[in-house]
């Protein structure tokens, strides 16, 4: 098209005109209070005295050397890490289902699995506080009537139950990666494989995973660090003893009121997120170069 | 190799009812007759939506959750439609940063913003004021609205405007009369998509709100981690039916899966 972008000192000029309106809100809105959560991180804290603006590593001393800190980390990490296996797992297979049915069928079971992404993470997540329900619970009882289990298990107030519950949560965003994946591939390939005498399992393990294996990995970099964040679930589902990172900074602002501390466990929070995310990213993006190409 | 196997379509199945499971039973456990948790058998009523009138909370919170997600997304699109057609349009030094600082918001986790919202307010002597969370709700919903504009921007036929220019279309005329028309579809679904995203926050949320400023979402997280009744199911139940209709316009209006293609991905 004729109208390619320029670099002319004028277009600058009225880019950032018309950006400045964002940029100032970002700007005061954003990076501002941000900066001052990194440094509220330093600041003292007493009972008594309240919030002391000093500089000082006591916050972080004792995030790092605490084991509660330790332990509610790799809870953490161990129920995000959980939850992307699980919705990999069953979410991949799913989409390539999906992918196979006929139009409209193919709409309307995309529309039943992505739906739930836009209701209340507080309403899907008391629905599964309903199955669960106690000893009673009606997981418990198809469980247990399938034969499967022989006695209840608990599953409010564990990491089984938040784990499960997180899944489901997550679940439309690794079935949207990969489906988004699928859409890249070839059909044809498949039918090739078929006709030179490969078997489906063979198809599936050496043509369709390494295809959408980028979109499983991307799918499973946004998983990790939404669960890894997750609050209503943990809060919900975990109750107060099983605590995560974001349920532990939530407890310390608004109950213990040690502001800098918590400040310190969410901007740890943040800045592992980060690392992790854009680490992963590059990783991913250098293994499937051509994919992205 | 094209059609799915009984073995698929099983999996299918559970894989389906699991996903709906929790939602339908939500919205079940509201139409139960009796006093406590149970999935109504025999017969259906409503009285635990007309109970929701006795509780002027909840009412009031849903009035605050709908005024703010109608405002702070009208502002956000505000904000985003010259932003987008900037980045669209004109490639200058700083372009990819500033993108990468208006989509930020979806890769900082929710608690962290909640925290550095409140940190600020507090300091600047707004917190627990209304203004401080449309604040703060427009920065958080700005993403959604800037990439479908964006969208709209970038997949726009430009000689339109070319052709208007040549026949002497000044500046506002030609935003008003051709741009804005071209580019509404995608700004009006940002519009909505922006919506949900600020009537369904509750982690940020949660830090800001304020027993005059409570959302719905907060107010029934905070019920919930009180008692579980019947009761909060049917508040439930109330904001999955407006959600659901949402979905449906916007569905009709503009296509859910070009909607959802637009939430994915804030890693990157």
């Amino acid at each position: 098209m004729s109208a390619a972008p320029t670099t002319d000192g004028r277009d600058a000029r009225t880019a950032w005109l018309l950006t400045a309106p964002a940029l100032m809100l970002f700007v005061g809105v954003l990076v501002i209070p941000l900066a001052m959560t990194v440094m509220l991180s330093f600041h003292d804290w007493g009972q008594y005295k309240g919030i002391e603006p000093v500089f000082i590593l006591k916050n972080w001393h004792e995030v790092a050397t605490d084991p509660y800190f330790a332990e509610m980390f790799w809870r953490t990490a161990r129920i995000a890490l959980l939850t992307t296996l699980i919705t990999a797992v069953l979410g991949a297979p799913e989409a390539y289902i999906l992918n196979r049915m006929s139009g409209r069928w193919k709409s309307f079971f995309l529309l039943v699995i992505l739906g739930p992404l836009l209701i209340s993470v507080v309403a899907r997540t008391l629905g599964w506080a309903l199955l669960f329900g106690g000893n009673n619970g009606l997981v418990n009882k198809l469980l247990m009537s399938l034969g499967l289990i022989g006695s209840p298990l608990s599953f409010m107030f564990t990491e089984t139950g938040v784990v499960i519950a997180l899944a489901h949560v997550m679940m439309p965003f690794m079935v949207l990666s990969v489906w988004a994946a699928l859409q890249r591939v070839d059909p044809q390939i498949e039918n090739a494989a078929l006709s030179l005498g490969a078997g489906p399992l063979t198809i599936i393990r050496r043509i369709v995973l390494p295809q959408i294996m980028p979109g499983v990995l991307s799918g499973a970099i946004i998983v990790f660090s939404l669960s890894a964040s997750a609050f209503a679930t943990p809060a919900i589902i975990g109750g107060r003893r099983l605590k995560v990172a974001a349920t532990l900074a939530y407890d310390e602002f608004l109950n213990t009121l040690n502001w800098p501390l918590g400040a310190a466990v969410a901007v740890l929070l943040l800045v592992a997120l980060v690392l992790i995310v854009v680490g992963s990213n590059a990783l991913i993006e250098r293994r499937y170069a051509e994919v992205f190409r | 190799m094209r059609t799915n196997g009984p073995l698929a379509l099983i999996f299918h199945t559970i894989f389906v009812v699991i996903m709906l499971a929790p939602i339908l039973v939500v919205c079940l456990v509201a139409f139960t007759p009796e006093g406590y948790l149970s999935l109504p058998t025999t017969s259906f009523s409503l009285r635990w939506f007309r109970t929701i009138a006795n509780y002027p909370e909840f009412v009031r919170a849903f009035w605050v959750s709908l005024g703010l997600g109608a405002l702070s997304s009208l502002v956000a699109v505000l904000f985003a439609v010259p932003a987008a057609l900037a980045i669209a349009r004109y490639s200058f030094r700083g372009r990819d940063t500033l993108a990468a600082l208006f989509l930020s918001p979806l890769m900082i986790p929710h608690v962290v913003l909640g925290i550095a919202f409140l940190r600020f307010f507090t300091a600047i002597g707004i917190g627990g004021s209304f203004a401080g969370l449309l604040v703060a709700h427009v920065v958080v919903v700005f993403p959604f609205a800037l990439r479908l504009t964006l969208a709209a921007a970038t997949g726009m036929d430009r000689s339109i405007e070319m052709a208007a220019v040549s026949l002497g279309a000044g500046d506002w005329t030609l935003f008003r009369r051709v741009t804005l028309p071209l580019i509404l579809p995608g700004v009006i679904s940002g519009w909505a998509l922006a919506f949900i995203q600020s009537f369904d926050d509750l982690t940020m949320t949660v830090f800001l709100a304020t027993p005059g400023t409570e959302t719905l979402p907060v107010r029934m997280f905070l019920y919930i981690q009180d008692n579980i009744d019947p009761l909060v199911t049917s508040v439930s139940a109330s904001v999955i039916a407006i959600t659901m209709t949402a979905l449906i316009l916007l569905d009709r209006f503009y296509g859910l899966d070009r909607v959802l293609a637009g939430k994915n991905d804030p890693g990157r």
